[in-house]
């Protein structure tokens, strides 16, 4: 059995901390770029208001930078700044681009801090709680990076980068686990492909649950507009309509839940291969299941007439919770197999 | 859908028994009750994993149902305890699949037929598409053949035939009308992969389902605990628990045999995790046969045995004292390895030994097995570690009649005390027994005593066959294709309409439209125009800039020119 190097572990844990610093610096540039920007929309809004005119029309026009094509249908009204296509506009937010900036250092120090953690046990960094959180973290902070280089998601970072810090915050204040090998049972080259995968298919369930909530948020937001009530949330400005929200939503969700199959399909197979059955209904694997059928469902609800829109955007956000759930509650409170969280 | 006014006062019309049949199936395979069925099924399977379960504990939901005298059998008459073979739970899920199955079928003989069918008719008005283009090409010179790479078009039907072999080309199936007359267009559409994905993925949910049934009605499955030394043969008798199918016949057990050699483990010594396990290993010698060769085989966790038609898991291990029992008569009453069963992760092992034999009076005990002992501030024997550096045994003796005679089947791994009268405890006067390796000690009043001999370790195997394990990794895999084809391809309607321009020059128009969600159709769109547009004009940079003015640009994205 490979020897711990405790040194380089401890490394790990100091790199973890200063990702977790860089962390909370890049969301709070990301809450003020949301603050500034959608200050800044106001005042240009009432600029344009005194100087009368087509009121929607040379907002969208002029907020949106290059203008033509900007926010289409539902959107209109709310004055969105990100189109619908959730494509780079002409226009330069700065702080925005810092918060960017921020989350890549952030994510570089992390990945160091994963690979780190990795070299010092001589495995892969996904053993017990702590690291499957500090791994997921990763994957979510990176996933969502890489979908910025095409698409301009700016607007989400609040809400992932927050999910990232407090993932950071919760593996090493709640599940605090030193460099150890790894129990017999987790032996298996299976730990690899099960893990790894369950990592990146929660990791991209995080990223809709994030769209989900804006999607549920701008519903109401763009129905309390129509209505003639006021904005209470003027920095949903910045959010693409819920319309697109939910399609992109839906085809990353679409990736997210074939990865969780082939999690659910690995798992079994790992199961048969450790504990001699496939399927044994232990609580973890009910709850992974009951994940799987909650997704299926969310599928089904957007191919169902009265289930798109609103209520596939609440199944998302249940099938999320219940991860986090699985996650936590089960693995801590629940008696069952998969008992390795460590804690 | 109906429009009428619904209330009361209109007497509805009697559907009769078919028309209510009918009635409740269409009900049942419809999008909405598949939808509810699914949403029913994820809210019913979480009770099993609230609620201790027979099938993985029976031990466990006694003891729930012995601690919960109010509650234990109301949540028992609900099968709580059972819920993945309740009434509730399996009429759930057999529900969903018929409605699945009422769903599927129509679907395939549907798509069969789209199969076969050629590419439908092309819309009057293209433009009323999701997404669409026109634009014109100068004509190409008289005579020049229409199907010639890089040329102009001839004509509008040459046009048309040119569009019908690029699509061919991105893997559409094409149809070319009318291609002599006024308006030839070509009808193109792609991605049937996408339904039959779909249909492959929920007919192997159906595999699998059955696939676990197979496994339940044909497949058995055993536990046994195995000291070094000890040989298991494979037969009922054998095992110390067995669980079969319901079709299972004793025939179906492979005459083979396991020798437990050597049981290894070994501790992590690193100062983070001391004592925590990281490695157990099995070594065996089988036999597939009576009197076949020997076979030297490791056993570990994760890395199961395949013997026979069965697989062997090492699910648990532990320490077996070996103990010498004399009774009152001088007489050996038991000699022999206990299994010892471990209760934290130091090992400190509860230790239960029933002697029947013992004259004059039947002898128990009971207590702990501790591989590292030793004595805390307030007195009380625990194990430090889990090797065994002093292992030591710590137990309390009884005398009288154990119960066993009357044919009552007993849990070995329990002593009730009741019937007995106690001999060494650590509250009686002669103290609890506490004996090293190697020593003896007598019990009071004459009636024997004990020889802690020696240590051995067992390790607890579980033994299955499952003889639709394959079939279920068939079919999810099957399902796991189908999903991604489902979700992944896009099934598109392209349809190319061209006609003559009053100035003689080429006007084209296309339109295309997607069957499901398909966030590329526009891509697709752009890039089937831009293949036109090169194999029609890339010979001439003058006309292609030309060309750009006249040509309407793609509309891009649904919703948008309405």
């Amino acid at each position: 059995m490979q020897n711990i190097n405790q040194t380089l572990g401890q490394y790990s844990e100091l790199f973890m901390l200063l990702a977790a610093l860089a962390y909370t610096a890049g969301f709070l540039a990301f809450t003020w770029d949301l603050v500034k920007s959608s200050r800044r929309i106001r005042e240009i809004e009432a600029a344009l208001a005194e100087s009368a005119g087509d009121r929607e029309l040379v907002l969208a026009g002029a907020v949106a930078g290059k203008g033509g094509k900007a926010a289409g249908d539902g959107a209109a009204p709310a004055g969105a700044t990100a189109d619908d296509a959730m494509n780079y506009q002409g226009e330069r937010r700065t702080i925005a681009r810092i918060a960017v900036v921020l989350t890549v250092l952030a994510a570089a120090i992390h990945a160091v801090a994963v690979v780190t953690r990795g070299v010092a046990a001589g495995r892969v960094p996904w053993g017990n709680m702590y690291e499957f959180c500090t791994t997921g973290g990763l994957v979510v902070a990176v996933v969502f990076l890489l979908v910025l280089t095409r698409k301009d998601l700016r607007f989400l970072g609040t809400f992932v980068i927050g999910l990232v810090v407090v993932m950071l915050c919760a593996a090493t204040i709640g599940f605090p686990t030193p460099v150890a090998n790894l129990v017999p049972a987790l032996q298996s080259y299976w730990l690899i492909i099960h893990v790894s995968v369950a990592v990146a298919a929660s990791a991209l369930f995080t990223l809709t649950f994030a769209m989900s909530v804006l999607q549920l948020m701008q519903a109401n937001r763009v129905a309390r507009l129509a209505a003639g009530g006021d904005d209470r949330l003027p920095f949903m400005r910045l959010v693409p309509s819920a319309l697109s929200l939910e399609n992109l939503s839906y085809r990353i969700n679409a990736i997210a839940f074939v990865l969780w199959t082939f999690t659910l399909m690995a798992g079994a197979i790992w199961a048969e291969k450790a504990w001699g059955r496939y399927w044994g209904w232990d609580t973890k694997e009910v709850w992974t299941f009951v994940i799987w059928v909650v997704y299926a469902g969310y599928l089904h609800a957007r191919a169902t007439r009265g289930w798109t829109g609103t209520r596939a955007a609440w199944l998302s956000i249940v099938g999320y919770l219940c991860i986090v759930f699985n996650f936590t509650i089960v693995n801590i409170y629940f008696s069952g197999l998969h008992s390795y969280a460590g804690v | 859908m109906a429009t009428k006014d619904r209330s009361g006062d209109i007497a509805l019309p009697a559907l009769g028994f078919l028309g209510t049949l009918r009635w409740v199936w269409t009900q049942l395979t419809s999008m909405r009750t598949a939808l509810f069925l699914l949403l029913l099924l994820a809210v019913a399977a979480v009770p099993g994993s609230l609620f201790p379960q027979r099938p993985a504990n029976p031990a466990v939901v006694t003891q729930y149902i012995r601690d919960n005298p109010e509650t234990g059998p109301v949540l028992d008459w609900f099968q709580l305890f059972d819920v993945y073979s309740s009434v509730w739970f399996s009429a759930i899920y057999l529900l969903l699949f018929i409605s699945l199955i009422g769903c599927v079928v129509p679907r395939a003989i549907a798509h069969g037929r789209a199969w076969r069918s050629r590419p439908p008719r092309t819309p009057r008005r293209l433009t009323r598409m999701p997404v669409h283009g026109a634009f014109t090409v100068p004509a190409g010179p008289d005579g020049q053949p229409g199907g010639q790479e890089g040329g102009r078009p001839a004509s509008a039907g040459a046009a048309v035939v040119d569009a019908a072999s690029v699509l061919k080309k991105r893997g559409y199936r094409v149809d070319v009308r009318d291609e002599n007359g006024n308006q030839p267009s070509v009808g193109a559409e792609r991605g049937f992969l996408k339904e039959l994905g779909n249909l492959v993925f929920h007919v192997s949910l159906i595999g699998v389902l059955i696939s676990v049934a197979v496994g339940g009605l044909f497949g058995y499955r055993g536990q046994k605990i195995l000291v070094e030394g000890e040989t298991f043969v494979n037969t009922l008798v054998g095992y110390d628990s067995f669980t079969p199918g319901t079709n299972f016949s004793e025939d179906n057990l492979d005459p083979y045999s396991i020798t437990l050699e050597k049981f290894e483990v070994q501790f992590d010594r690193q100062l983070t995790h001391y004592g925590q396990p990281i490695d157990f290993t099995a070594t065996m010698t089988t036999r597939s046969a009576p009197g076949e060769e020997p076979e030297r085989q490791i056993l570990k966790v994760n890395e199961p045995l395949t013997i026979g038609d069965t697989s062997v898991y090492l699910v648990g291990n532990g320490y077996a004292p070996v103990v010498t029992v004399r009774d009152g008569e001088g007489n050996i009453a038991h000699q022999g390895p206990v299994v010892s069963i471990p209760q934290d992760g130091l090992f400190t092992s509860l230790m239960v030994l029933k002697v029947p034999d013992a004259q004059p009076d039947q002898l128990g005990f009971v207590g702990f097995f501790l591989p590292t002992a030793a004595i805390d501030e307030n007195g009380v024997s625990f194990s430090r570690d889990p090797d065994p550096f002093l292992p030591q045994l710590n137990l309390n003796s009884y005398y009288g009649d154990l119960g066993l005679d009357d044919g009552e089947p007993q849990n070995v791994y329990v002593l009730d005390t009741d019937t007995l009268t106690e001999l060494n405890s650590r509250n009686s006067e002669a103290g609890g027994i506490v004996l090293d390796a190697g020593e003896t000690v007598e019990l009071p009043d004459g009636k024997g005593s004990i020889t802690f001999d020696g240590l051995r370790r067992y390790a607890a195997l579980d033994i299955t066959h499952d003889p639709a394990e394959l079939g279920a990794l068939l079919f999810s895999s099957l399902a796991l294709a189908g999903l991604s084809a489902s979700l992944f391809i896009g099934r598109r309607r392209i349809w190319v309409r061209a006609g003559t321009t009053d100035d003689g020059r080429i006007s084209v128009e296309y339109g295309l439209l997607a069957r499901g969600e398909d966030h590329r159709l526009a891509g697709e769109g752009a890039a089937v125009e831009k293949l036109l547009r090169d194999r029609w004009l890339a010979d001439s940079a003058e006309d292609n800039e030309n060309e750009t003015a006249h040509a309407g640009a793609p509309a891009t994205g649904s919703g948008k020119d309405n």
